[in-house]
């Protein structure tokens, strides 16, 4: 049972804590898993989350920052002011839980569907591309000398591991080539700048409260890059939820993203933004063909991931409308 | 040829099955998981009713396309080849359309109610 490590755990590094409480796997797959878990302490109990590698699970995928990589990412964002969850330990072989980290719980909701339709995110909603665009000034402000050591990819090879991965799907779709294409021909080349970039900036990574953007998670696939890529990625249609006119996750408009992020003293370059959003809805439709390939090849023979297959066809019709679009 | 009733019908027929019946005595992940089994069989239903209309009329534009035969499978690969090479592209005639006509037949059967698809339909309709 995870409880007894991690009580274990908390009684080395949390002065007080006298154990854990309500441990519960929120997601994972085999190499990463999340929990949650309340620490008891005699002031109050504390929320806490472990994102971990299970032990035997050392090697993260080939995208994939490392655990080490996020712990420290996450901490030199909320040292920054960026919305962050507290890292509160980097575990070391003495847990016993394996390879990872245990933050602080940020109480909030990540279900889009939720934050684009309840009303308690009604004073929220028309604040937030806004405010997303100060947040990730903020991130791609962080200073590279404290980064870990990242990956860092150009806009050209991005197309290229893009291409590579959907031919090994050998998945012929016409509409992809011609992103390809398109994506080939605007490869707006190095850019002026290399930042750290999130990498999977959008809905569902944030948790949104009543007050606005309370967290950013996920920093995976954290890399080193053009930071245009990260306002890109959260223009993709996959994440508007219906709200198709509101580019930014559903929330508001490119010009409210772009406002923000300038006030907080950077600079948008529009043309990137727009590559970045076509490389993304492609990246989105490949992702899904990857799903449809283990879905058939198993072992997760499941529904969800036989229909996640089958939504490729909706980013084929978001390329077609920034490529091709029809005469309005 | 095969018995009556159709594939159509036996699908919608389970399908509906499992919505009137079945849904409302189940919870939690079953739930989800019910309703993702239940969006399954209403796809292949759309899928059975749609594809043989919509293949036909893709075979036939991709013919024209391309100035050749063959399967629908085997039309798409080479007109994927074509674009990669860059042989054909935007600029060719009828390509806009034919790729148009075809992404919004497939979104009919995968996902008719994707704003994208229902703002493009209310376009031409």
């Amino acid at each position: 049972m995870i409880e007894a490590e991690l009580s274990r755990s908390v009684a080395r590094w949390c002065e007080g804590a006298t154990g854990v409480t309500g441990a519960a796997k929120l997601s994972g797959g085999a190499s990463q898993e999340t929990w949650r878990f309340d620490i008891v302490h005699p002031d109050e109990p504390i929320g806490a989350i472990l994102r971990r590698s299970p032990k035997g699970y050392g090697a993260a995928p080939t995208r994939a920052a490392g655990l080490g990589a996020e712990a420290q990412l996450m901490q030199l964002a909320y040292e920054a002011g960026v919305p962050s969850p507290r890292v509160m330990h980097v575990l070391t072989p003495d847990d016993d839980l394996g390879t990872g980290f245990i933050m602080q719980r940020v109480e909030g909701e990540t279900i889009a569907r939720k934050i684009l339709r309840d009303d308690e995110f009604a004073a929220a909603r028309p604040r937030l591309a806004r405010q997303i665009g100060g947040v990730l000034a903020k991130l791609h402000g962080l200073p590279r000398d404290k980064l870990p050591e990242l990956r860092s990819r150009s806009a050209t090879e991005e197309i290229s591991e893009f291409e590579r991965d959907y031919r090994s799907l050998d998945w012929p779709k016409p509409v992809f080539e011609l992103a390809l294409r398109w994506l080939r021909d605007h490869d707006p080349g190095p850019s002026a700048e290399t930042t750290l970039v999130h990498g999977d900036f959008r809905n569902g990574n944030l948790i949104i409260g009543a007050d606005g953007l309370r967290a950013v998670l996920d920093w995976e696939l954290a890399h080193l890059g053009d930071p245009m890529e990260d306002l890109g990625w959260v223009c993709v249609n996959s994440w508007r939820f219906g709200e198709i006119d509101k580019p930014v996750g559903g929330f508001g408009s490119r010009q409210e993203l772009f406002a923000g992020y300038e006030a907080a003293g950077r600079k948008v370059d529009p043309s990137r933004v727009k590559f970045w959003e076509v490389m993304g809805t492609l990246r989105w439709g490949i992702m899904c063909g990857g799903m449809m390939q283990r879905f058939r090849e198993g072992p997760d023979h499941s529904m969800e991931r036989a229909m996640i297959g089958r939504r490729a066809s909706e980013t084929e019709i978001d390329l077609l409308r920034l490529l091709a679009p029809r005469g309005s | 040829m095969q018995d009556e009733p159709t594939p159509i019908e036996l699908t919608k027929s389970v399908a509906d099955f499992l919505r009137n019946d079945i849904a409302p005595l189940i919870y939690g992940h079953q739930a989800f998981k019910l309703r993702v089994a239940i969006n399954i069989l209403d796809l292949v239903t759309r899928q059975l009713t749609r594809e043989e209309g919509s293949d036909a009329a893709e075979v036939e534009r991709l013919r024209a396309l391309l100035g050749m035969d063959g399967s629908v499978t085997d039309l798409n690969r080479t007109l994927a080849e074509r674009i990669a090479k860059g042989e054909v592209d935007l600029a060719t005639p009828g390509l806009a359309e034919h790729l148009w006509q075809t992404t919004m037949d497939k979104l009919a059967v995968d996902q008719p109610n994707y704003a994208s698809y229902k703002r493009e339909l209310s376009r031409s309709g």
